[in-house]
């Protein structure tokens, strides 16, 4: 009854195509964006920004990312981690080569470097496909990771081998580093991840995302029609690489503050696709549902047995979550392979018709 | 620069003729092993169409169930018989609660759900063994654990008994399944799933049962090399990782073919660590081992995009 759509009549072409054609939706949105810009701020503890609300729009973005290049326009890929850490290196190489950058544009602008990184191991896609070409992405994955290792000059010749995040601020406020408080950095990073998320969403409904649906769905033909392949999988690279970067920049900017080497190992890449896949490939708001749920799943998991007085170890706790994961991630591929944006816009179809059943 | 890349390593081979030998043996060893997992990947790809990403965590499974066994005061060998049984059950649990289910879905979704299927064997892995590192019970096996010292052209070349056996058993067990596969009955049922689906299906090929097949033949594979990479490792989560060694195999020999696994596996166990001595160590800061063979694979894959042995054009979709 809340979601009926009778009566939402569209005159123009404008109107259908709008970006929310029904009305729920959007006040629905409006509703969840309230939330994250007002409520969320000003009720959420230092351990709710540090292990759920940070995390979670850092990871989505991620998943968006690898979404672009996997869900929008098929390509298989297994180096999103090291794609992370070529944009955080970047922007530690660019904040600490250039002191008086804005530490906001420098995140920005990281990304443009696992961009052209992205277009690079991009190239094999061209004559390779499906799970070749994800083991081809393996190659960046491992071959980045050693190099981030080896190369001292990215992380200016300290002893440690790792990156530190240094106090940056803007207008004398601290946006990252140990003196940033929770709440900017949560803003910092709500606002890139909802201009990216709104770029994202345009850049896949316009004449680029077609392009890639194209290419996604059966290449010969989208040849056939006159879309060039090589300019569809390699901005497909670009893109995903860029918002990919992005994340790995926030990622040690504003959550970890600091970054080794197998920070950026496989199982970071493994992480998001389990997001990309659980929340749904090709969709946009599956990215956030996957990352609610796997980067909320260990922290309810962690809370139960305390809640509920059980004698269990944190390192069993630790294992169990792991497992529970794992199980649930077969689960979930069992009852929606096609992940919870689905199931989202099953329940929506429902919702519509409620209460009767056509 | 060009002679340290292009002349100094040469002619340190020429130089060092004994340790090249050695390279070259090590090499092999594990060469050996990357074709045998290999092989267990293609076995499974061939049949189901699935990506098979735990083969590694059941290398490590199948060693600690071992070692784990052992411990409880089960004899070597009867708790060798054992852990089969246990790679058995493996197999036969995987086909029924999670392949079963998703039978059709696309290949990325299968193979998403042998990515949980690692994540849950790694913690229920930790649960029950412990995730400390464990000692390969080496000489319980009757595995010999010397060395024979050779002296070729004056100069050295140890071969350690352990790496002989490796090879020999190896070799044996890879003897043993393309012995399987071309002249019994099952292997032709395989053989004939990887050729066409519908095919074998409508001549009464039963697909579950040689599903179970495969996943229990690629737990005996894992199990030779958990021994195997165990005894010179250690048992330990990190040996997960050999298996990644295995991937840069299939996209040269391609997913499909058994031999290019076989070839494929020897030349990407040689070539690394040829590189990794007289290129990789004097140059680049060492451990290249982690990602040559993927580099070296892509490489190859774009000038032949058809892997290096296959003659048929395959689509690699």
């Amino acid at each position: 009854m809340l979601y009926r759509t009778a009566g939402q009549f569209k005159t123009t072409y404008k109107a259908d195509q709008a970006l929310f054609p029904v009305r729920q939706d959007a006040v629905l949105l409006a509703i969840i964006l309230l939330f994250a810009w007002v409520i969320f701020p000003l009720t959420a503890s230092e351990f709710a920004f540090q292990t759920l609300l940070i995390p979670i729009m850092i990871y989505a973005l991620a998943a968006l990312g690898l979404n672009i290049l996997t869900g929008y326009a098929g390509q298989l890929s297994l180096g999103t981690a090291a794609f992370m850490g070529v944009g955080a290196y970047a922007c530690y190489k660019m904040v600490t080569l250039m002191p008086w950058m804005n530490p906001i544009l420098a995140i920005l602008l990281s990304g443009i470097f696992s961009a052209g990184v992205g277009v690079a191991f991009g190239i094999p896609s061209l004559r390779i496909k499906g799970f070749y070409l994800a083991i081809a992405t393996l190659a960046a994955q491992f071959f980045l990771v050693w190099l981030f290792e080896k190369w001292a000059w990215l992380y200016n010749y300290n002893a440690s081998g790792a990156i530190q995040v240094p106090n940056l601020d803007i207008f004398g406020i601290y946006v990252a580093g140990p003196q940033a408080s929770s709440v900017v950095q949560y803003f910092v990073v709500l606002g890139i991840v909802t201009l990216l998320t709104l770029l994202c969403i345009n850049l896949t409904r316009g004449n680029l995302g077609r392009t890639w649906k194209a290419t996604r769905d059966m290449d010969i033909a989208a040849e056939l029609i006159g879309i060039n392949l090589m300019k569809s999988k390699l901005t497909a690279f670009a893109v995903s690489s860029y918002v990919v970067g992005v994340a790995g920049a926030l990622f040690v900017f504003m959550w970890r503050g600091a970054a080794e080497p197998n920070l950026f190992d496989i199982p970071l890449s493994f992480r998001i696709l389990f997001i990309a896949i659980i929340g749904g490939l090709g969709s946009i708001l599956g990215n956030y549902l996957g990352a609610i749920l796997i980067v909320g799943l260990p922290v309810v998991l962690g809370i139960v047995p305390e809640a509920l007085g059980l004698p269990v170890s944190s390192a069993m706790v630790e294992h169990l979550n792991i497992m529970i994961v794992g199980g649930l991630i077969i689960f979930f591929l069992i009852i929606e392979p096609h992940g919870l944006a689905r199931l989202w816009a099953l329940i929506r179809e429902k919702l519509i018709l409620w209460p009767f059943p056509h | 620069m060009l002679t340290e890349i292009f002349i100094t390593p040469f002619a340190d081979m020429v130089a060092a003729p004994d340790f090249l030998m050695q390279v070259l043996w090590e090499g092999l060893v594990s060469g050996i092993l990357y074709a045998l997992i290999a092989l267990g990947f293609v076995l499974i790809f061939r049949s189901s169409r699935i990506f098979n990403f735990a083969q590694g965590i059941m290398v490590v499974f199948a060693a600690l169930t071992l070692v784990g066994l052992y411990a409880m005061g089960v004899p070597a060998w009867i708790a060798v018989g054992l852990t089969l049984v246990v790679m058995f059950i493996l197999a036969v649990s995987i086909e029924r609660i999670v392949l079963r289910p998703l039978v059709g879905q696309p290949d990325i979704i299968l193979f998403m759900a042998t990515i949980g299927i690692t994540l849950f064997l790694i913690g229920l892995g930790e649960i029950i063994f412990g995730g400390e590192n464990k000692v390969m019970i080496t000489e319980e096996l009757g595995i010999p654990t010397g060395d024979t010292v050779l002296e070729p052209w004056d100069g050295l070349l140890i071969l350690q008994h352990l790496d002989i056996t490796v090879v020999v058993v190896a070799t044996l067990l890879v003897a043993a399944l393309l012995a399987f596969l071309n002249y019994t009955q099952m292997g032709r049922a395989i053989r004939a799933l990887g050729d066409d689906h519908q095919a074998a299906l409508s001549v009464g090929i039963s697909l579950q049962t040689v599903w179970v097949l495969v996943w229990f033949i690629a737990g005996i594979i894992a199990l030779v090399t958990g021994i195997a990479w165990g005894a010179r490792a250690g048992v330990s989560f990190a040996l997960e990782v050999i298996a990644y060694k295995a991937l840069p195999v299939l996209m040269l020999g391609g997913l499909e073919s058994i031999t290019g696994a076989i070839i494929g596996g020897l030349m990407i166990g040689i070539l690394e660590k040829l590189f990794e001595i007289y290129w990789g160590q004097p140059l680049l800061g060492g451990n290249t081992e982690t990602w040559f063979a993927f580099v070296l694979a892509l490489v190859v894959l774009l000038f032949r995009p058809q892997g290096l042995f296959g003659e048929r054009i395959i689509e690699r979709v």
